[in-house]
């Protein structure tokens, strides 16, 4: 019998439990979970101070998961690990083993070491349900709010709070917000919605040095704030498994079975740095889909399983005060970029006649059509991108493939 | 399991089986009341292209993205029927950026939506099938 071991009790390790329950309904599986909760859904933190949601409908998996799956739940936190012995040690000197290994640490914030944050009173991260719970606790209906960083985590951060707060105000040393899924263009139009909306930006600007509450900017410019979110970034948490041996760029490096460069050490998630096929390069993919099909896929090797994942992308549906955007793939400097601005914006980045990438904001129904031509690199002649623009549809396919897509078991 | 699925060749384009579906997803018994002068949000919808017409709707995939993508956990399979929680669902659209046919998109309320096939609505069989003039959508196993 199989001793299974997981790192983390997120999204990534979600799928692996049943990726090896796929398999493997005997192997013992042990979870450990730094954070003292059963597996809940991250992104829904900023809903949950929205409104949107509340802590029992945030489980990602139902109340029984772990007990239908048979898993062991340790709440904890692994400090060592031998991969000779097969063994990893948690902090509070426990001891267990495991035939077969996979390290789901995912990220934590970035903060950096400005200078006067231990001044700041009320100052907060947002990336875990614990963090999100503590900000809560901080509102106040005359709060003035200041948030570092203008990307996903930040602004839906503030579309979170925005009606619980006095006031909010982004900062990002960035020129446009969500620098890391749109371009100036479409960036501009989220932009100018948000300010709708009550949202304060200061681009291509940050704090650089703390006094109490007072942040005082790059640009000479000071802000009172009554609370501080840091929102600057994410780091992938690979100190485990370098410290396993495992080799470890921007994140723990896996192979397209989510194999780490040591023998029965897996890893999936944001903790680990696989391969975007839409850029041909290795990339941290810290987006949740991805987590669970690379936890999933990293099970079913686990238990004896042959399985690679070769067409993960990145992509993310996100919206804001009702205004919806979609993307997917990435934006090679040298794409041709096709656009539509009949109902809201739609870009399409097409290089060599394989779609490349995309931006849609406005309507984004059948958008997962355009992400398909992404993911499956199928090639589009010229006219049908001129269709495609305007709207995605399964006409872009050959009738025959179309055909098939529509006509039989998918 | 059976699926819908629809007979390109046999299809007028007529749209009734979008009307149909969205009257029974709708919880009324009156087809007027239901859909006159309202926004109708159908979980099948009919493409065109050069001349040629079909209908889509939620294939019912055997290892379908939508469910591994949900950042909620809110969509799942039950006997081969995928199938969403409106309860869990948070509107953010995921399911809709993943789904290679376009068959699922916002509702009303701004939740997902898709085609359940019917399972649980008054009709308990696939309304857009029962209602296709030409029998171009078909409920089968295939």
């Amino acid at each position: 019998m199989s001793e299974y071991l997981i790192i983390g009790n997120g999204t990534a390790a979600a799928g692996c439990i049943e990726g090896i329950r796929s398999r493997d309904s005997e192997g013992s599986i042990t979870v450990i979970s730094a954070e003292a909760h059963h597996v809940y859904s991250r992104p829904l933190i900023s809903y949950y101070l929205e409104g949107k949601t509340d802590l029992s409908r945030m489980l990602y998996r139902p109340e029984d998961f772990y007990e239908k799956n048979n898993v062991r739940l340790i709440f904890g936190k692994a400090v060592k690990c031998d991969s000779k012995k097969h063994t990893v040690t948690l902090a509070d000197k426990q001891k267990l083993s495991f035939d077969r290994l996979c390290i789901c640490t995912g990220s934590s914030p970035f903060v950096p070491s400005f200078e006067g944050l231990e001044t700041v009173k009320d100052r907060f991260t947002f990336m875990t349900l614990d963090d999100s719970l503590a900000l809560e606790k901080a509102l106040t209906p005359e709060s003035r709010v200041l948030i570092v960083g203008a990307g996903l985590i930040g602004l839906k951060c503030a579309e979170g709070i925005s009606h619980r707060v006095g006031s909010i105000t982004v900062c990002d040393l960035a020129d446009r917000v969500l620098s890391s899924i749109l371009d100036s263009d479409c960036a501009a139009v989220m932009q100018e919605h948000l300010e709708k909306h009550g949202i304060s930006f200061m681009l291509g600007d940050t704090a650089v040095r703390f006094d109490g509450n007072t942040a005082y900017m790059k640009s000479g410019a000071e802000v009172s704030f009554d609370i501080l979110v840091l929102a600057v970034g994410v780091r992938a948490e690979t100190g485990l498994a370098s410290q396993a041996g495992c080799e470890v760029n921007r994140g723990i490096v896996i192979d397209d079975k989510m194999q780490t460069t040591v023998p029965d050490i897996f890893s999936a998630g944001d903790c680990s740095e696989g391969f975007d096929s839409s850029a041909g390069a290795r990339r941290v993919l810290a987006i949740l889909p991805n987590a669970y099909m690379q936890g999933r896929n990293a099970g079913i090797n686990m238990s004896g399983g042959d399985s690679s994942l070769t067409d993960l992308i990145p992509m993310n549906s996100i919206g804001f005060f009702g205004l919806h955007c979609a993307t997917a793939g990435s934006y090679p400097e040298d794409a041709e970029v096709y656009e539509d601005r009949t109902e809201g914006i739609r870009r399409l980045y097409v290089r060599d006649g394989i779609l490349s990438g995309f931006i849609v904001i406005g309507n984004v129904n059948r958008a997962g059509i355009y992400t398909s031509l992404v993911r499956e690199k199928a090639p589009i002649d010229e006219e049908n991108i001129d269709k495609l623009k305007k709207f995605p549809s399964l006409a872009v396919f050959l009738p025959a493939t179309r055909r098939k897509k529509l006509g039989g078991v998918v | 399991m059976k699926r819908v699925y629809v007979n390109e060749e046999w299809c007028l384009g007529c749209h009734l089986c979008e009307y149909n579906c969205a009257f029974a997803n709708s919880g009324l018994d009156d087809m007027v009341r239901a859909l006159k002068d309202k926004p109708v949000f159908p979980r099948i919808h009919i493409e065109e292209d050069a001349g040629i017409t079909y209908a889509v709707s939620c294939r019912h995939c055997t290892d379908p993205l939508c469910v591994k993508s949900c950042i909620a956990g809110a969509i799942s399979i039950e006997d081969g029927v995928i199938r969403i929680d409106k309860n869990k669902c948070v509107g953010c659209l995921t399911c809709v950026l993943v789904c290679p046919y376009g068959a699922v998109a916002a509702g009303p309320t701004g939740a997902a939506q898709k085609c359940e096939l019917c399972m649980r609505n008054s009709c308990g069989a696939p309304a857009c099938v029962t209602g296709c003039p030409n029998n171009a959508i078909v409920y089968e196993e295939r």
